[in-house]
Order: C-alpha cells, then sequence, then structure tokens
C-alpha cells in the first residue's frame, strides 16, 4: 500500500511554481517573500476566511492557493481555524444582513495588526447583488479594509498578490 | 392522466426536457401531493409564484397570487400553480394546504416562502422563520414589493432561534459557526451529544441569503442569466443553463444544436472539477492528506484547461440566453481530448489507492449512513441520492440532447455511507470523462447561439439540469412586451433543499469528529439554498 502512496508521489514530483512576481521591478522569489514576512510580522502570515455571504466561487479559489502549484503554506501564509489566531481576515461576498453581527464580531476577536483583505467584485462592491433588504453590499461597509482584489472570482495568483500587498502596506 | 386520480388540463411548456404545468386547486393540490408519493414520485420544489406585484395594480386584469409545487415522476416534471385568494391589502396573510406531511422536504421551503413572500401552510408543524434572522421586519415581504421602489429596511436585532432542545442525563450542546474553521460557506451547526456521540443535529441556515430572488426580478431577462450563474459558485455551468433553459422555453426558442452539446461539454466538465475537489477534501478528512494534494493538483489542471479553452476558470458566463459564448476549435479539442487521457490514467491510479488504503476506508465504511428507505422517505437526491439506491439521474431518464446519443450509465450504491459517495463520484468521474470525449468527437458541426425574441405575451418557462449535486429546477414568469419583458418571478431551486434536512439524519448515531468527513461527503450548499 505505502509503495503505491510513495511511487505516486514520486511520479508527481514537486508541481509548485515559482511565486508571483508581486512589484513590477523586482521578480520575486518564494524565499524572498518569505523573507519579507519574516521581516515586516516576524512570524507567519496567519489568514482566518470569512465568507460573509458569497457564491461560493471565492472559496474555490481560495481553496485552491492550498495546492501544490501555489504551495502557499511553503510561502509561510497559512490559514487557521480561528479569528484569533490570525493577523489578517479574507473576506468575501456582499456582505449578507444575516452576515453582518457574524463578521463584525470576527474583526473584534481579531488581534492587531488586524488587516483586512476583500475578495471578489461582490466584496469590493457589492457586485452583482448590489445593495438591497438583504444585503449590505461591499465589505467596507461593515468593518474597514485594507486592500480589495476585484474579480469574479480573482484566480488564485491575484488573491496572493493581494494578500502580500496588504502587508507591504499596512505594516511596513 | 399525467397524475393519477387527477384530470388535469397540462400544457407541455417548450423546454428539451419533459415538463408540464398545470392550475390546481386547494384540493387537488393535496391530491396531487399525495397521488405523486403513492406513485414513488418526488418533490422538485416549492415556492410562492409573484405575489401582490405592483404591475397588475395599473388597472389591467392580472393573474392570481399563486402557490407553486413541482413534481417528478417518470414521465417528467410536473409544475402545479395553485391560486390564492386576492390579496386585499399588502402584508395580509394568504395561506396554502401544508405539503410537510406528505413530503417532509417541503418543510423549510414552506418556510422560506412565509419569510419572503408572507404566504404561510396552513396546519404546517413549524413555522419558525427560515431565512429572516431579524435582518428585516417579520412583517415586511422582500417578493411582495415593487422591485422598482424597494425600501431600505434597518435591521432589527437578530432572532433568537429557537432550536431544539435534547435533555437528559449528560446531554450537552456544541454550538458551530455561522462562521467555520475551514474556507467553506457559513451556516450553523447545534449538536446534541452525549460523550462523543452526537444524538442530535439541527441545522440553521440562511446567513447567506442575499435576496438572490429579488434581485432577479430588477434585471432584464436577457441579463439575468449572470445571476443566475452565481446562486452556487461551484453549479456555475448548471445554474446559468437551467436558468437559459427556462427563458429560452419561455420565448419558445429551441437553441443550435452545437450549442447544446456545447453546455453539455461545460455541464461534464464542471462535475469532473467538483467531484476531484471532493475526492482531495474526503480524503483530507479522513487524514489523508496525499489524497488533498494529488486530487487538488488534478483539478488545477483541469481549471486551467478551462480557462484556456473557455476563458474562465469556472467556466462563468460561458452559457447565455441562446447559446453559448465561445466554440471550441480543432486545437482545442485536442487539448481536451488530451487532458481526458491524462486525468484518467491519474485518477484510476489514486483510485486504487483509495480503495486499498485500509484506514481511509476504515472511515469512510458505515459512516454517516442514510438507508435507501430513509433516503426516498425524505426525498434525498441527486448524488448522495444515488448512493443510496435513489436511481435518478436526469441525463439517463429522459430522451433529450445530447445525453441522449450517449447511453449515460447511471452510477449508483446502496450502503448510503460516505464510501458509497466517494465511489459514487469515482464512477461519475470516469463517466464523465467518457461522455466529454464522446461530445467532443461527435459534436454536430453549425452555430453556437442564436437570437432570443422575447415574448409578446406574459410567458411561463422552466429549466431542468442534472448539475454535479444533484438536479437543479428553475421556474420562470415573463411579463408581456407591454411591461418591458419583466421578470415577475423567477425561482432557482437547489437540490441542497432536499438534502440538508437528511444530513441531520445521517450524522445521528456517528462521533463529532466524523462530521467534517460526513458533511464534505454530501458537500452541499448553502448560497444555492440560502439565495
Amino acid at each position: 500500500m505505502i509503495w503505491k502512496v510513495v511511487r505516486q508521489i514520486a511520479k508527481t514530483g514537486i508541481r509548485s511554481e515559482p511565486a508571483p512576481d508581486i512589484c513590477a521591478d523586482d521578480a520575486a522569489q518564494a524565499a524572498r517573500i518569505q523573507r519579507e514576512l519574516l521581516d515586516i510580522l516576524g512570524q507567519a502570515l496567519t489568514i482566518r476566511e470569512v465568507d460573509a455571504g458569497s457564491c461560493n466561487g471565492c472559496e474555490l479559489e481560495i481553496n485552491a492557493l492550498g495546492n501544490p502549484y501555489y504551495n502557499l503554506e511553503g510561502l509561510g501564509i497559512k490559514f487557521v481555524a480561528s479569528p484569533r489566531h490570525a493577523d489578517l481576515l479574507l473576506v468575501t461576498g456582499p456582505v449578507a444582513c444575516n452576515m453582518e453581527t457574524a463578521l463584525r464580531r470576527t474583526y473584534e476577536a481579531t488581534p492587531e495588526p488586524k488587516l483586512v483583505v476583500a475578495v471578489g467584485d461582490c466584496a469590493c462592491d457589492g457586485g452583482i447583488f448590489g445593495e438591497s433588504y438583504a444585503t449590505c453590499g461591499r465589505v467596507s461597509n461593515v468593518i474597514p479594509v485594507d486592500e480589495v482584489i476585484p474579480g469574479c472570482p480573482p484566480p488564485p495568483l491575484d488573491i496572493l498578490r493581494g494578500i502580500l500587498k496588504a502587508v507591504r502596506r499596512r505594516v511596513r | 392522466m399525467r397524475i393519477p386520480g387527477l384530470d388535469l388540463e397540462f400544457e407541455a411548456l417548450p423546454a428539451p426536457v419533459p415538463i408540464w404545468h398545470a392550475q390546481v386547486t386547494a384540493e387537488q393540490w393535496q391530491t396531487a401531493a399525495t397521488a405523486v408519493r403513492d406513485e414513488g414520485g418526488r418533490l422538485l420544489a416549492l415556492w410562492a409564484g409573484p405575489i401582490g406585484d405592483a404591475q397588475g395594480s395599473a388597472g389591467k386584469a392580472r393573474e392570481p397570487d399563486c402557490m407553486c409545487a413541482a413534481y417528478v415522476t417518470l414521465e417528467g416534471a410536473f409544475w402545479l400553480s395553485l391560486p390564492l385568494a386576492p390579496l386585499p391589502q399588502i402584508g395580509r396573510q394568504l395561506v396554502y394546504p401544508d405539503l410537510a406531511t406528505v413530503f417532509p422536504a417541503a418543510g423549510r421551503m414552506q418556510r422560506a416562502a412565509a419569510d419572503l413572500s408572507g404566504v404561510h401552510a396552513l396546519g404546517a408543524a413549524d413555522t419558525r422563520p427560515w431565512l429572516n434572522h431579524g435582518a428585516w421586519p417579520a412583517d415586511h415581504y422582500p417578493l411582495q414589493q415593487d422591485p422598482g421602489k424597494l425600501p431600505l429596511m434597518e435591521a432589527t436585532a437578530l432572532i433568537d432561534y429557537p432550536f431544539v432542545r435534547v435533555e437528559g442525563d449528560g446531554v450537552h450542546e456544541i454550538a458551530v459557526g455561522p462562521v467555520h474553521a475551514g474556507i467553506i460557506e457559513p451556516g450553523h451547526f447545534r449538536f446534541s451529544i452525549v460523550g462523543e456521540k452526537v444524538l442530535r443535529l439541527e441545522q440553521r441556515l440562511g446567513y447567506t441569503h442575499k435576496g438572490t430572488e429579488k434581485r432577479m426580478t430588477q434585471l432584464p431577462p436577457l441579463q439575468a442569466g449572470k445571476l443566475a450563474g452565481r446562486v452556487s459558485g461551484d453549479s456555475t455551468v448548471a445554474y446559468a443553463w437551467a436558468y437559459c433553459m427556462a427563458l429560452e422555453s419561455a420565448c419558445q426558442t429551441t437553441v443550435p444544436r452545437r450549442a447544446t452539446w456545447l453546455r453539455a461539454l461545460m455541464l461534464e466538465r464542471e462535475r469532473i472539477a467538483s467531484h476531484l475537489a471532493d475526492l482531495g477534501a474526503l480524503g483530507n478528512d479522513a487524514a489523508f492528506a496525499f489524497g488533498l494534494a494529488q486530487f487538488s493538483r488534478l483539478r488545477e489542471d483541469w481549471l486551467r484547461a478551462s480557462k484556456a479553452v473557455f476563458g474562465h476558470r469556472l467556466m462563468m458566463d460561458c452559457i447565455v440566453p441562446g447559446g453559448v459564448t465561445g466554440d471550441v476549435n480543432l486545437d482545442q479539442r485536442e487539448l481536451l481530448l488530451h487532458q481526458c487521457d491524462v486525468i484518467e490514467k491519474e485518477v484510476r491510479t489514486l483510485f486504487n489507492i483509495y480503495e486499498a488504503h485500509a484506514g481511509l476506508q476504515d472511515r469512510f465504511m458505515t459512516a454517516g449512513r442514510v438507508t435507501p428507505a430513509l433516503a426516498s422517505r425524505l426525498g434525498l437526491t441527486g448524488l448522495a441520492g444515488r448512493a443510496s439506491s435513489q436511481t435518478w439521474d436526469l441525463r439517463c431518464d429522459h430522451d433529450w440532447l445530447p445525453y441522449n446519443f450517449m447511453d449515460v450509465a447511471m452510477a449508483t450504491h446502496h450502503n448510503g455511507d460516505v464510501a458509497a459517495r466517494v465511489l459514487v463520484r469515482f464512477d461519475e468521474v470516469f463517466e464523465s470523462l467518457r461522455l466529454i470525449r464522446r461530445m467532443l468527437i461527435e459534436m454536430p458541426l453549425g452555430d453556437v447561439a442564436c437570437e432570443l425574441a422575447l415574448p409578446q405575451h406574459a410567458a411561463r418557462g422552466a429549466g431542468w439540469v442534472e448539475g454535479w449535486r444533484g438536479e437543479l429546477f428553475v421556474a420562470l414568469e415573463l411579463a408581456g412586451s407591454d411591461q418591458q419583458n419583466q421578470i415577475r418571478r423567477c425561482h432557482l431551486h437547489d437540490p441542497s433543499w432536499q438534502n440538508w434536512p437528511v444530513l441531520e439524519h445521517a450524522i445521528m448515531g456517528n462521533i463529532v469528529p466524523d462530521f467534517p468527513l460526513i458533511n464534505k461527503s454530501f458537500n452541499l450548499s448553502y448560497s444555492g439554498q440560502d439565495l
């Protein structure tokens, strides 16, 4: 049994791709991003994802960041199970009124630096759902937002770039 | 006679799959439900039609307010409308006979209709609000308002939801959510447990309710497909197709053959993408991280090819009213064919590993079991239903393009546990790969889209598609051209409505740590049922 697993792992090889270039004049590589995160935060970056009412499309792409190609954890970025363990909140969706309180409480439970990144068109500006009896629209209508990542849904690399941008801008 | 014991005038809707419509009286409403159940049929959807809409108040006779239900029998789908007494004033209660005693799945749909449209099931046992958590006043019915003049509501205090309490020695509760520990949608689960054993699970959903059905009525019909494709992001192709099918049926238009084949091609690709993600996640939830790493890699390859060929990783907005946005050229065809070979080989290897892995099978087998009898009584549908011997698959049940060309083999299992739902997913991946190959090779040449002329008069249309999770149903009522063909009502029904309540039964007697695994084996949509 274990040999089959090992053989498949060996056959697959390492599929991780170089980390994205996040600014025009600097081809940032994995080690660079890792070092940068360490310089800025002094630790790995921990993220709590909050779906505040999305259609689940953005979650699919955030989940994709965890696949071997993007090797998120290799960069020193980790999704955690509680806002109390998180440096950054990754929020998706137009904020459904039914989620407004939960989102506020999650934000309150997050310690400094308390970064917030809004992912997807709905989180940026309400998207196709807009504001209505049932939604508060964009995330910044409910909690302060450091960085927005447009797209419906934004591809994994855009999400990664947005996360790094938020860390650089606020914490440095 | 389409429904035994009832003499109803059915009107066939011009859709590629057999769908009929009829009006019923209150008495027939109940007789029909019982007759369908006794025949082995199922409740497909239940919703309130357009209620008290402003178009009618302009002095002209409008259609009466209706409560609607759709059933499935071996012959096809039946959409029944029950006219309700005219509304003397907005906000006054309208009632109809309860169906939850015949079809338990109707319960939550009825509660949602009460919250959104102010129609109430007479004699229903459970009348707690479902989608309204206190975000809007209890006497404000969003779907009764004029879509152009909808007031923004002051949020009221959150409702203290009366969960059912289990009492006894050593019983305690675990409350989970709405913000979950993983990267998933929000919902609340209340477990009543003894030690680590689950006595009862009660779900509370509706957190992602974002007024989708109201929003539909504010969009022009030709653009509303974009919103339909965002009811549940993992089923965007299925929803877009179901909505377009409904609109095309209201317009009495048949789309070009090649467009239909391309839609089916995308639907099968969406099925495989979802199954690859689930198979990986199921391995991971049973502590086999290797499975997640491998399957998520295959899924990424799959999505990248979708981006290369269809222009979007999830194929959002690729299906539009009248057809599809793009064609597949010869190079792209080769790319997709080649990918089928590569993926099939890899999935075959992983299948053998999953099958032979004793630790994994130990977690999968007997976990979260839904017996065929229970599945049938509660109306378990789609993939989860097929894993519990509910042998329905729209791709096999009816003679329609392009599936009638390829003898789709239905994947079923009788154990109804996590292992069965895993096996059905594997089988469906292999079958869809076969279908994709045949579609790519046999697809007829021709146009990929046609013009869609909106109807002069008020019209009704329906769409019905077998998405990866199960069957989606879209019921559309359009106004005539004198009212700019506004969407009077569009109900988008997700199979998760039927399957969420069954999950409450599947977890009983299992241990709490198995919940994530069992939940994932169903992988139900929150957004799709919260709307």
